[in-house]
């Protein structure tokens, strides 16, 4: 009996067109990921629907953490030498002298110490800072608010420049540490403040949502 | 040494059945490994992306002040008053606090956009027309419907035991229900006996 031969197919596929997707998207990613610089103080920030990006240079942030710590970091990317004013000039409110090495420590660290402990403090790099405990900077006692003194300085150090403030503040912490904050900035006449948020979409059918299609109408209609 | 062949004595190049002929070697490479780390490359890629990065929200404050003209002034009709309490409380009145505290009321955070627009559509139901606030606005390329809420004014009081993420909760709704005019301010020692008294029975979120 004749049998019938049924062809046999292989199994195999050309995976080449695969693959050739699989490398795109992986370039894509490895050019898009722009990789979070270290932060030695985890801080959660709440949502909201603003969508203004965070201004990376010419800026000083405040950070609150979720045990109520106040920390301090300066963005001077055009010029380091403004951070390193302002570390000198609050280290010498308090009659310290900090020596270049320290001064240049300070430049990207994010520092919340008591202004007697900073030269301790800036002894270390910046790579060993994360490791230390910080006790943050008093804030809550308006007597020994030392941030004031840090937003003066850094006030004088940005003369001339836009100078924002951002307060970035972890969901957890306390209110009245925020406002102690806030009460450090009216105190050197500072009015507006930039609170750093996590993106999230408008709800639909809101009084915004509303204001912007009306806006966008109008701006149409010209 | 069994898979070399050399050839028997060298005998260059024999042709004849006991010639082996080279076998074509199958250019073909198996691909799977490379695929597999691709793979996880781009796993890893997307999971280390910060692909949202962080906003910013503006916050004016206004100047302290003992002068009493410098001082904001609001409508008692128009004002609402939202109290931040601990656990994620909200305590709230219109108008102004009655001596029985007949109108202090709790809320949760998902009830409170519901209640600011409420109030807010109370406050644009009186609207009565004004000319000066309309042609303002159309100058300034802005939507009229905005003078329907001038008397609005929320008062955002915080206490001491509200969290962070609670003020900016409450500010974002400020912003989601384009409220034009709200403070943040101090509560007042008979709010704070009234948030003591009930905050045992408000409801928890």
């Amino acid at each position: 009996m004749p049998s019938v031969k049924i062809p046999k197919k292989s199994t195999d596929t050309d995976m080449t067109p695969f693959v050739d997707i699989g490398f795109l998207i992986l370039s894509f990613f490895i050019m898009a990921t722009k990789f979070k610089p270290p932060e030695p103080v985890p801080i959660v920030t709440p949502n909201s629907v603003n969508s203004t990006e965070l201004p990376d240079n010419n800026a000083v942030m405040i950070s609150i953490d979720k045990d109520n710590k106040v920390y301090f970091s300066v963005f001077a990317k055009k010029d380091p030498a403004i951070a390193d004013e302002i570390v000198r000039n609050v280290a010498l409110s308090r009659n310290i002298t900090l020596s270049d090495a320290e001064v240049k420590n300070f430049r990207n660290s994010i520092t919340g110490m008591p202004v007697n402990k900073l030269k301790g403090y800036l002894a270390y790099p910046a790579a060993e800072q994360s490791k230390i405990k910080q006790d943050g900077i008093p804030v809550l006692d308006s007597a020994t608010n030392e941030l004031v003194w840090w937003i003066a300085a850094s006030e004088r150090a940005f003369a001339g420049q836009e100078l924002k403030y951002l307060i970035k503040g972890d969901g957890e912490s306390k209110y009245p540490t925020f406002k102690a904050v806030v009460d450090a900035l009216k105190r050197n006449d500072k009015l507006k403040y930039n609170l750093v948020t996590m993106p999230e979409g408008v709800p639909g059918n809101s009084d915004l949502d509303a204001y912007n299609r009306e806006v966008q109408r109008l701006g149409t209609k010209k | 040494m069994a898979s070399l062949d050399t050839g028997d004595g060298g005998g260059g190049h024999k042709k004849g059945p006991g010639v082996k002929k080279a076998k074509k070697l199958n250019t073909r490479v198996d691909m799977t490994p490379m695929v597999d780390l691709a793979f996880l490359l781009i796993t890893f890629f997307i999971f280390t992306a910060t692909m949202n990065n962080p906003t910013t929200m503006d916050l004016n404050m206004p100047k302290d002040t003992d002068k009493k003209d410098e001082l904001t002034k609001t409508k008692q009709s128009g004002a609402l008053t939202l109290m931040l309490g601990k656990d994620n409380h909200i305590f709230y009145y219109e108008g102004e606090l009655l001596p029985d505290g007949s109108n202090f009321k709790t809320a949760s955070y998902s009830q409170v956009r519901d209640i600011i627009i409420k109030k807010k559509r109370e406050v644009e139901a009186s609207y009565v027309r004004d000319p000066a606030c309309e042609a303002e606005k159309q100058n300034a390329g802005k939507p009229i419907s905005l003078c329907k809420q001038k008397d609005f004014f929320v008062m955002i009081k915080p206490t001491d035991e509200s969290s962070y993420k609670n003020a900016v909760d409450i500010l974002d709704e400020m912003t989601i229900n384009k409220v034009e005019r709200y403070a943040l301010v101090k509560v007042a020692d008979t709010e704070m006996d009234l948030i003591k008294a009930t905050e045992g029975s408000a409801p928890k979120q």
